[in-house]
């Protein structure tokens, strides 16, 4: 079948982005808020017993309700109730003892009932707050409400795959996969602060392990609201939502681009139209959605094949009771347990799995601070390097990265080898101590040898020799420069210094 | 009198004396079947082959001693075409599931399974239970066996117009708004709808869900209390089905009713009302009092507003409910469209009748931003208000007593073009189904032209112990379930 395609046109004049080459009237400010859509990682989906495993072949895992055959009925999965709790009581909402489900009714293809059952009046959880970092100032983020429903399916338009442009194919596996709706106040007031509200909220869900928060998978969505206005003002500006951002970067990317654009039209004397905006990943630009495409009346409606959701205060109490311990409780006992700074702390803490990295590789290599200056800079760059990689499928485990600063210690290997050890270990996945053996990266401590070296690279270089004794300070950069290439870098440092001075000077 | 003419609890003595096979039964059916379905059209789907296979393994089994003979073991059941059945064809009588082949069985059918019943075939309805004479289907119209110029009924007409023409020995209905009391009145047979929650809705094709309930249309009060034990019950697979323990109702069958209240609700009895009707309903009031039971009219004073909730709430969750039907997945999708919203329409446009439409179109209207507060919460607080009048009532007496219809079976094409009309005639079972309370219709005489007429007695909550019991004193004293059709 032929579905539509999203073909907006497009209706802005190309940007100067980022904005910079506009002297401004005035200063302005953002006002985001944020609607957040993540997948719960439960065994079964949210109204049917099928599997939310990912990757299995089309429509494999599906039965009658997740297809929304006819004349079968929707049973709520308490999985799903349950870790909707977690994550409510973890961004300090109040949980409603009385909840509604509701349909929200609309055509698509992939949505075979033409209704997503969610929560519409009376949602699981209301008046919550996140509290975020920005610039070292910490900021209360609100957490309006904590909805559950159901995903749809998914519409294939590949035209390899269907084998024709007139044909789209349908897989329902994730048809009924159990999603939570996290909705923010509008209270963040420029990009930055909506990706760090982003990274603090996946941090939560992460910690209480009820999602993989993997946004390429989809398994965290985000859209925004954002409007502008002068700095200082109470007034709110129109605002327009952004779809389809999907990635942290292209979060702050998108609004930033968007900020930008309603200033302009605001600095030019224009009014913002309210809308909804795709971004365009390629381009780097929004683009209103056709206005069919966004003029739905959903006729939310209590479900009628679903009774109101009762949740008992002793259930509400056990679950508040086995919540793990959070970022800002790890991110304390880091300060205290491990004696490294509060700033080291807040970014090992800010995702569970980096801060159980950490704390698996001091158990092997108890140097917190040293052990925190690799994690912060050469990890967490190297997984940035790779699309915000998972740190928990890093090729350089604890014991690799553990027996490499070993190494550093026993003065096995140099800080600079041990750059390339680290290069290794991700490209390759070996242990340190493997790499430095196949490579012959054992550091030359041995006096005689870096002596022979240094004799040889000074009897070769008389003038340079002549030039330093005249006084020319940099001509010493030369020789280290000198030595440690005849060695491979394996010379150790401290020695070849120390060698050069003496000889030098006679 | 031949074996299709019996009761189920008549059949399964013979069956228990070994006098009689299900085979025999199955046979004799299917050739009442094919003396005068042709005029009565009571059926979508037979099951001819199917049927006797079924029978004839029942009875092998039966020898064998590897079945047990529970009371509906062997008898040959109708099923209404709304409820699922697995590998046979269900269609809400809708060309839009003209080819549905359901890969499962409604709870209700797994149960009757259970039980080894014979299954005969699946009956017309009025296209996805909506409408009040089985003249709103894609399959044709069914007649009423008492007399063919007459609508049976509906939307289960077909189920009562089966059971009464022995072409099945009981059936299953369902009943959102009345649907299987009303053509049980206009048939004269026994049908019950069940407290909302008592049986299971999961395999049930969705009218209106708050509403829907599946019961028994039986040619007696026992055959109807039997199918009752059968399909009632908790079931996991629906929510709102409810988890309390279920009676034997045959044990409620005890033609005793010293000292029972009924309340006659004097709001069911308006200008315009049949006079045969009335007079039928008074003098079976009378029966019941020479029995021992004592009346007073009581007052249910949100009755006037029942018909314009219903048709507001029924209609918004059939908006809904209805809105899978769009081509994509399974059913009937438009041989020519442009493209997918195009396609949508069409196949809509072509797969439902007018009256389906004109819900769907009421519901969506309901159901809009503007409207919703105007229409369906407001609708939503006069269902309760009206269940609340239940509630006063019943705090008061045992039954309620009131006719079923204001009038008997009309005529073939009397009211399709006048859908008030129509839903008129649903004004005395509609507050029923809003308050989620039970009710049954019982044969309780005939007109001067041989039309049947039905009493219908309206339980509390979960209390189909009361209105069979009720019923079945009736029964024990009267005739009118013995008469047949003239066929
Ligand atoms: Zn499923």
């Amino acid at each position: 079948m032929l579905l539509h395609a999203h073909t907006a046109t497009h209706p802005y004049p190309t940007l100067p982005y980022p904005h910079t080459s506009i002297l401004l009237k005035m200063e302005y400010e953002a006002v985001i808020g944020l609607e957040v859509h993540t997948q719960l990682k439960t065994r079964s989906k949210i109204f049917c017993s099928c599997s939310t495993e990912f990757g299995a072949k089309p429509n494999h895992n599906t039965c009658p309700i997740c297809q929304g055959m006819p004349g079968v009925l929707p049973i709520l999965n308490k999985q799903v109730v349950e870790f909707g709790i977690r994550t409510a009581l973890a961004m300090n909402c109040t949980i409603a003892d009385y909840s509604l489900f509701a349909r929200k009714n609309y055509f698509y293809p992939d949505l075979p009932k033409a209704y997503q059952i969610s929560q519409y009046e009376l949602p699981l959880a209301q008046h919550g707050w996140i509290e975020i970092q920005v610039d070292g100032i910490s900021k209360k983020i609100g957490v309006t409400r904590i909805h559950m429903e159901e995903d749809a399916g998914k519409s294939i338009h590949d035209e390899n795959i269907t084998g024709s442009k007139n044909y789209s194919f349908i897989d329902f596996n994730r048809c009924g996969m159990p999603l939570l709706e996290i909705v923010s106040e509008p209270d963040m007031r420029s990009p930055e602060e909506a990706r760090e509200y982003l990274l603090k909220l996946k941090g939560i869900l992460e910690y209480l392990e009820v999602s993989d928060c993997n946004m390429e998978e989809g398994s965290l969505r985000c859209d925004a609201n954002i409007s502008v206005r002068p700095k200082g003002s109470t007034k709110l500006g129109t605002k327009t939502e952004v779809k389809n951002m999907n990635s942290f970067k292209n979060v702050q990317r998108a609004l930033e681009y968007e900020m930008a654009r309603q200033i302009q039209i605001l600095e030019e004397g224009g009014r913002i139209v309210q809308e909804t905006c795709l971004w365009d990943v390629d381009q780097g630009v929004t683009r209103p959605m056709r206005s069919k495409e966004e003029a739905h009346d959903y006729r939310y409606f209590p479900e009628p094949d679903l009774v109101p959701l009762v949740i008992d205060k002793e259930w509400i109490e056990q679950i508040r009771k086995s919540l793990p311990e959070l970022a800002d409780a790890r991110t304390a006992r880091f300060i205290s347990q491990y004696g490294i700074p509060e700033y080291d702390a807040r970014v090992l803490t800010a995702s569970k799995f980096i801060a159980d990295y950490y704390e698996n590789t001091v158990k092997l290599y108890p140097n917190p601070k040293v052990v925190s200056n690799w994690v912060m800079g050469d990890i967490l760059r190297k997984l940035k390097e790779h699309e915000e990689a998972d740190i928990r499928t890093c090729p350089i485990t604890p014991q690799h990265l553990a027996g490499m600063l070993k190494l550093i210690e026993e003065g096995t290997i140099s800080g600079k080898i041990a750059k390339v050890v680290f290069e290794d270990m991700y490209a390759t996945g070996k242990m340190p101590e493997e790499i430095v053996k196949e490579k012959g990266l054992i550091q030359i401590s041995d006096e005689k040898e870096v002596a022979a070296v240094v004799d040889r690279i000074i009897a070769a270089n008389p003038e340079t020799v002549a030039q330093y004794k005249a006084g020319k300070q940099k001509a010493f950069g030369f020789f280290v420069g000198e030595v440690m290439k005849a060695t491979q870098g394996k010379a150790n440092p401290q020695l070849v210094n120390k060698l050069l001075k003496e000889k030098l000077s006679t | 009198m031949e074996l299709c003419d019996y009761t189920i609890h008549e059949l399964h003595e013979m069956m228990k004396r070994r006098e009689i096979t299900s085979r025999q039964i199955t046979e004799s059916v299917l050739s009442r079947i094919d003396q005068v379905e042709s005029r009565i059209r009571a059926y979508i789907t037979v099951l001819r082959e199917e049927a006797l296979e079924q029978a004839g393994t029942i009875d092998q089994k039966l020898q064998k001693g590897e079945i047990p003979l529970t009371p509906l073991t062997g008898i040959p059941i109708a099923v209404k075409d709304l409820i699922c059945t697995r590998g046979v064809l269900t269609t809400c009588a809708a060309k839009i599931l003209h080819n549905f082949i359901p890969p499962y069985d409604a709870t209700v059918i797994a149960r009757l399974k259970q039980q080894n019943i014979v299954m005969v075939g699946k009956t017309n309805l009025d296209q996805f239970g909506m409408g009040s004479s089985t003249e709103n289907s894609y399959y044709g119209i069914t007649r009423n066996p008492w007399d063919l110029s007459r609508v049976p009924g509906g939307s289960s007409g077909g189920s009562a117009a089966a059971v009464i023409a022995g072409e099945a020995i009981g059936a299953l209905g369902t009943d959102t708004g009345g649907s299987i009391r009303q053509p049980s009145s206009f048939c004269s047979t026994t049908g019950l709808k069940p407290t909302y929650g008592r049986v299971s809705r999961y395999g049930l094709i969705a009218y209106a869900s708050s509403l829907d309930q599946i019961g028994p249309i039986a040619k007696d009060v026992t055959d109807c209390a039997i199918l009752l034990n059968a399909i009632a019950g908790y079931d996991p697979k629906d929510s709102t089905s409810v988890n309390l323990p279920t009676p034997d109702y045959t044990r409620a069958l005890v033609p005793d009713i010293t000292g029972l209240k009924i309340g006659i609700p004097e709001e069911y009895f308006i200008a315009g009302m049949d006079g045969e009707v009335e007079e039928k309903i008074w003098e079976a009031v009378r029966v019941l009092e020479k029995l021992g039971a004592s009346s007073e009219k009581v007052s249910l004073p949100h009755t006037e507003y029942a018909v314009a909730a219903y048709y507001i709430i029924a209609p918004a969750e059939a908006s809904s409910n209805l809105a899978r039907y769009d081509g994509v997945k399974y059913g009937y999708r438009a041989d020519k469209y442009t493209d997918l919203i195009d396609m949508y329409m069409t196949t809509r446009s072509q797969g439902f009748t007018p009256e389906v439409k004109r819900r769907i179109m009421l519901g969506t209207y309901s159901l809009s931003s503007g409207y919703y507060d105007a229409y369906y919460l407001k609708a939503q607080k006069v269902r309760t208000l009206i269940k609340r009048d239940f509630e006063e009532a019943f705090k008061k007496y045992d039954v309620l007593i009131a006719p079923v219809s204001p009038t008997p079976a009309f005529k073939i094409g009397e009211k399709t073009e006048d859908p008030l009309q129509m839903y008129l005639s649903d004004i005395f079972t509609i507050p029923i189904n809003l308050a989620g309370v039970t009710a049954l219709s019982i044969p309780c005489g005939f007109t001067r032209d041989g039309l049947p007429i039905g009493l219908q007695i309206i339980g509390k909550h979960f209390g189909e112990e009361t209105i069979l019991k009720v019923a079945y004193a009736f029964e024990q004293n009267t005739e009118h379930h013995k008469k047949k059709p003239p066929l």
